[in-house]
């Protein structure tokens, strides 16, 4: 069984005093996720991305379109009780202790009585707030809060993970914190669904991406395909104290370091560049394939549509 | 009551009271025990009914300035900081986080007025001396202030569930007042004929008849209280929190969280 299904969603918000012009926020997005993937949702800020969570999440009403989580409709409340979710940049209420919101998000979330103790313990234990578990929420640092939206989200052993860019504002300690919680999320089985900016995060992490921008899907696809992808390009290392000046017009990139020269030249272009080498005499250190990154990946889905319109025109 | 709807109600409480809307009190208590003495000093034969009066009405102004500035905020701070996505993405039905805000809400006010009564009978005891059966009254006004707080509670949490805090504040002072000229807007429609007329009667009937619920005047004077009267305030009460309520969740189950 699918984990997450998005049913051609779609969100258009009335604007305007009168409320008769449109806003697009997001156009109609299939998606399907399945149980145990860890899923990257990426795109730049105003992407659209916010507005898929905050409608599978039922905080925003969907134009068209449905979702379901686990089989069941996004509104059944048994759907939510498997669903745990981190908003981006998380407020809590700031008069209560870490202690005292994670019980009152137990009891919301129906963890029954006799284990609401233990379970906010060992809660606060894996994000690391014991010691600082009996302070008021408003004395606590960025980075504190982040952690309490983490336990906050898995408190209740939920099956669907939804993290609204987890990363954001954390410093690299942080970051890496949320990456294992990730991992650990994965090899417990959860299936968890995170929007991002930050590529390399997206990279580390998921077993498949996609791409949206302007409120579009641009693509989907698996991580490990995707970079296992040749670019279509090759990096050839070897010893010398300059670039060879016949490599030059060959090469897409090439620079000397000390005495060594890195030069990237298009896979056509590798038998007459190493031809260039052999004249010379120049000792070949290596010789490798370019692979596709997840960043050109995203660039190339992010400025497809602008190149089909530019082309077009 | 639904557990969810208590958990919500009792989150609301003690954010309110951490929130030091009690620390009001305080000042009421000050302001009542130098009116009390005050009081003593300066008038012949009628402090009783000057303390009551002052007492009263401080209770009923210090109350429904808290429903107010509380009740407004209920929703739309909670929108405004983020604070509800982390609760409606959990197995909470929008309307049950509604009813639960306004339970949490009347509650503090509950305790509140409690504490603020307990100054009055204080300051009454200081100028009188001993109760007497006359003094029940009081009570009945002060249970009266009370439901007048759920009708305040409920229109200020209507009013937050579609429109800004400002506004709502605006909105729900408006119709307090309005709804304590009540009697006045019924007599006036009562004698006007034709649209005007009709008019009149609609809006007459439907802000909220706080006049009603006023008799501090006859508290003071210790006048009985008709248990008819105890009886037809209490379901008029209930019934318009009720309806008040019904349209905030209406409004509210539809609004998007942006």
């Amino acid at each position: 069984m699918a984990a997450i299904e998005i049913l051609d969603l779609e969100k258009t918000y009335l604007v305007g005093f009168w409320r008769k012009q449109t806003k697009l926020a997001l156009r109609p997005l299939r998606l399907t996720i399945a149980e145990g993937e860890v899923f990257g949702f990426l795109g730049p800020n105003g992407a659209g991305k916010t507005t898929t969570l905050k409608l599978l999440m039922g905080l925003v009403q969907p134009t068209a379109g449905s979702a379901r989580i686990l089989g069941m409709s996004i509104d059944d409340p048994r759907a939510r009780a498997q669903v745990g979710f981190l908003p981006e940049q998380p407020y809590f209420y700031e008069h209560l202790t870490a202690r005292e919101l994670l019980t009152y998000y137990a009891q919301l979330s129906g963890v029954p009585a006799k284990e609401r103790f233990s379970r906010v313990g060992a809660m606060l234990a894996r994000v690391g707030l014991e010691q600082s578990a009996g302070v008021q929420l408003r004395k606590y640092s960025k980075g504190m809060l982040q952690r309490v939206g983490l336990a906050q989200a898995i408190l209740h052993n939920p099956k669907v993970v939804f993290l609204d860019e987890p990363m954001s504002g954390l410093d690299p300690m942080g970051r890496r914190e949320v990456r294992e919680l990730i991992e650990q999320l994965r090899s417990e089985g959860k299936t968890v669904f995170f929007s991002t900016h930050i590529l390399s995060d997206a990279e580390a992490l998921c077993d498949r991406v996609a791409v949206i921008h302007q409120g579009e899907l641009r693509g989907v696809g698996a991580v490990a395909e995707l970079t296992r992808q040749s670019a279509g390009r090759v990096e050839i290392i070897f010893c010398s104290a300059s670039v060879p000046a016949a490599l030059t017009s060959l090469a897409v990139e090439a620079r000397a370091s000390g005495e060594m020269v890195n030069a990237v030249v298009p896979q056509e272009h590798q038998e007459p560049a190493l031809e260039i080498l052999r004249k010379e005499r120049l000792r070949l250190i290596s010789l490798t394939p370019v692979r596709s990154s997840l960043e050109e990946y995203y660039v190339e889905k992010l400025r497809a549509k602008e190149n089909r319109v530019g082309a077009g025109a | 009551m639904n557990s969810r709807i208590a958990f919500v109600a009792f989150n609301t409480f003690r954010e309110a009271v951490r929130d030091r809307v009690l620390y009001n009190l305080i000042a009421f208590a000050l302001l009542i025990s130098a009116a009390a003495v005050l009081v003593g000093e300066v008038s012949i034969d009628v402090e009783k009914l000057v303390v009551i009066n002052l007492g009263l009405t401080a209770v009923s102004l210090f109350g429904t300035v808290i429903a107010i500035f509380i009740g407004i905020g209920l929703v739309s701070k909670e929108i405004e900081k983020k604070t509800l996505y982390t609760v409606l993405s959990r197995p909470v039905r929008r309307w049950e986080f509604v009813v639960g805000k306004f339970f949490g809400l009347t509650g503090t006010l509950v305790v509140n007025t409690f504490f603020m009564a307990i100054g009055v009978f204080l300051a009454l005891l200081y100028v009188v001396h001993h109760f007497e059966k006359a003094d029940l009254s009081v009570l009945a006004s002060l249970y009266f202030i009370v439901l007048e707080f759920l009708i305040v509670c409920a229109l200020a949490l209507f009013f937050s569930s579609f429109s800004t805090p400002i506004m709502s504040s605006v909105f729900t002072f408006a119709l307090f007042v309005i709804g304590n000229l009540a009697e006045d807007l019924r007599g006036f429609a009562s004698i006007t004929p034709g649209l005007t007329g009709a008019i009149a009667t609609a809006v007459a009937y439907l802000v909220p008849n706080f006049s009603a619920f006023n008799i501090v005047s006859q508290a003071a004077h210790g006048d009985p209280v008709a248990v008819r009267l105890i009886v037809y305030n209490t379901i008029y009460a209930l019934l318009y929190s009720a309806m008040a309520i019904s349209a905030a969740v209406l409004i509210f189950q539809r609004r998007n969280l942006k």
